[in-house]
């Protein structure tokens, strides 16, 4: 199918395209331009802010303070991945194998967290996981339980249990995170595997390779692209998440987002949270240019 | 006995290998536990969510009294549906306008449209917040117009997930069809309506359901370009969990978890169970 040239119907092409392209520039252009302006300023008066050129804001973000927040923001983007990763992918691998009639309804339950509200599910999270939660209460079974076994075979029982702080410090962030964050991983990974040739599977299990085997020199390899797309859809959200640690972060977790959220809410620093803002776009675009880098490379390599 | 006399297990089976079903099972009660929780104890007779003292309604009554919390729904909702109307014209247009054209920068194009998809929505926000401010947009705009800010903000980041959900419908679309009815006779617009539109339905629905759960799920966004006046349902509950947490705010999230299923089975109902695998 051939691509119609826009000047040979300009009428049409016009009435299609002017609409979603005004849109664009009016509402995400140009404010996005503003930002980067405003990441030259500085605040010239109580609500006045001159463009000067000046890369003090850029400056300032490369002090220690901030660069180990950014570093942190990344470790904690790079873990929760790691861990989605890791309990996503056998889900993702059952899916694909699970029989014909059950495979809709187990991606329709992956995927009805995905569309209930984000703030709901942090909150459920977190009233688990308060000091009398039920996740804490099950830890304190666990540990009487342990204690009586000791006692019975005639050891000092174990000291009273005290429930473990499990929110307000980085654990909490991080299994937040990958609450959040799981349905963005298996569903990227399932359409990958689902184009798999199956029968390639099948013929190397047959010749003798075993199940880890198969899956490390077939199924990876192959899935490639497919996994590298659904790090990226987890990476990249996961490192600009602001209600995860906003509200389940101790004092010591915050992250890139609640820094620049606190220049433009709380500190009155608009330059400088314009500045954090595009540095972290910027890292983004990294992101995703080394993801497209690596697919290019792997076409030149066919 | 038939009943008991299981298949062995293929190799491909893994969904049959009791560890896979475990692992499964896990990760499930991991995604579900919480949120039944949550809705448990929405109906519990006691003010901390601690322990089970008992079934009581009272909490729903009170959120359902609590007026700035039905006004925060009222906004979400209408927001939504404004929302889900504008972004699936302009996504329609848009995705048309790239599957159907060849036009200069059009790489360029399509990168911009994906990026209010990518760019974390902290700078989505920040963005809306300074332009806003800059181009002094009033806030005393009597309802439904005070919600046009956020409105507007939320159309940005729908459309183009319409678009590309469009886009990738009408790449199945037979061309030959739409030359035929130009060839009997139909003007540019009657082609568009009878021939481009019906095939594109599944596109639009899929699109419009994608467009209204992403604007009613979002907080990030509306949190900075709300005005003081305008509050919508996320962030009315995140004050809420903020400064008290209050079985109240459980009634509350029940009721919005309860309209997240009624609209996944609208959608079920849609498209079926394999069309909503299929668009995601």
């Amino acid at each position: 199918m051939s691509l119609q040239d826009w000047k040979q119907h300009r009428r049409p092409f016009a009435a299609i395209a002017s609409a979603p392209l005004f849109w664009l520039v009016l509402f995400f252009l140009v404010p996005m331009g503003i930002v980067w302006l405003y990441s030259f300023g500085q605040n010239s008066g109580p609500a006045d802010i001159a463009i000067t050129g000046t890369l003090d804001n850029y400056k300032r973000a490369t002090e220690w303070l901030y660069l180990s927040i950014f570093g942190k923001s990344l470790a904690v983007a790079a873990l929760v991945t790691l861990i989605c990763l890791i309990i996503g992918f056998p889900v993702a691998m059952a899916i694909t194998f699970a029989a014909e009639k059950w495979r809709p309804w187990l991606l329709l339950a992956i995927m009805l967290p995905f569309w209930t509200n984000l703030l709901i599910r942090t909150y459920a999270l977190m009233m688990l996981m308060g000091s009398n939660g039920y996740a804490n209460r099950g830890l304190g079974a666990l540990w009487d339980g342990a204690s009586w076994l000791k006692t019975l075979v005639g050891l000092q029982p174990l000291e009273a249990w005290a429930p473990v702080p499990l929110l307000y410090n980085n654990f909490a962030v991080v299994l937040g995170l990958v609450y959040v964050h799981l349905p963005f991983m298996v569903l990227p990974l399932y359409s990958a595997l689902d184009r798999l040739d199956k029968s390639l599977i099948e013929a190397s299990l047959d010749l003798g390779a075993g199940h880890f085997r198969t899956l490390t020199k077939i199924v990876v390899p192959l899935a490639g692209p497919g996994i590298a797309a659904g790090v990226m859809i987890t990476l990249i959200p996961a490192l600009g998440a602001y209600l995860t640690p906003d509200l389940m972060g101790g004092t010591d977790s915050q992250m890139i987002a609640n820094v620049i959220e606190r220049q433009f809410k709380r500190a009155n620093d608009w330059p400088f949270g314009a500045a954090l803002s595009f540095l972290l776009i910027y890292a983004m675009f990294i992101l995703v240019a080394i993801q497209s880098l690596r697919g290019d490379r792997k076409k030149e390599a066919r | 006995m038939a009943l008991f006399a299981r298949r062995p297990v293929a190799p491909l089976e893994y969904t049959r290998k009791t560890w896979m079903r475990l692992w499964v099972g896990a990760t499930l009660v991991f995604l579900y536990a919480p949120l039944l929780v949550l809705m448990v104890f929405s109906f519990n007779d006691s003010k901390r969510n601690v322990a089970w003292k008992g079934f009581t309604l009272k909490y729903y009554e009170k959120a359902l009294n609590n007026d700035t919390l039905v006004e925060a729904l009222v906004n979400s909702l209408t927001i939504a549906a404004l929302a889900t109307v504008v972004s699936v014209i302009l996504g329609a247009l848009a995705g048309v306008m790239l599957w159907r054209f060849r036009f200069p920068l059009k790489g360029a194009v399509e990168g911009v449209m994906s990026l209010p998809i990518i760019v974390p929505e902290i700078c989505m926000g920040v963005a809306m917040l300074i332009f806003f401010a800059k181009v002094d947009w009033p806030t005393d705009l009597p309802w439904p117009l005070n919600l046009s800010a956020i409105t507007i903000a939320h159309i940005t980041f729908c459309f183009p997930f319409v678009a590309m959900v469009v886009r990738s419908r009408m790449a199945s679309f037979n061309r030959e069809q739409e030359e035929a009815a130009k060839d009997l006779g139909a003007s540019e617009w009657a082609t568009f309506r009878d021939i481009l539109l019906p095939h594109m339905k599944p596109g639009l629905v899929a699109g419009a359901l994608l467009a209204f759960t992403l604007s009613l799920d979002d907080f990030v966004i509306t949190f900075f370009t709300s005005g003081p006046d305008t509050i919508t349902f996320p962030v009315k509950v995140y004050s809420m969990v903020r400064f008290s947490v209050t079985p109240e705010v459980n009634a509350a999230s029940t009721i919005l978890i309860l309209l997240t299923i009624a609209l996944t089975a609208v959608a079920l109902k849609l498209q079926g169970v394999k069309g909503i695998a299929e668009t995601h």
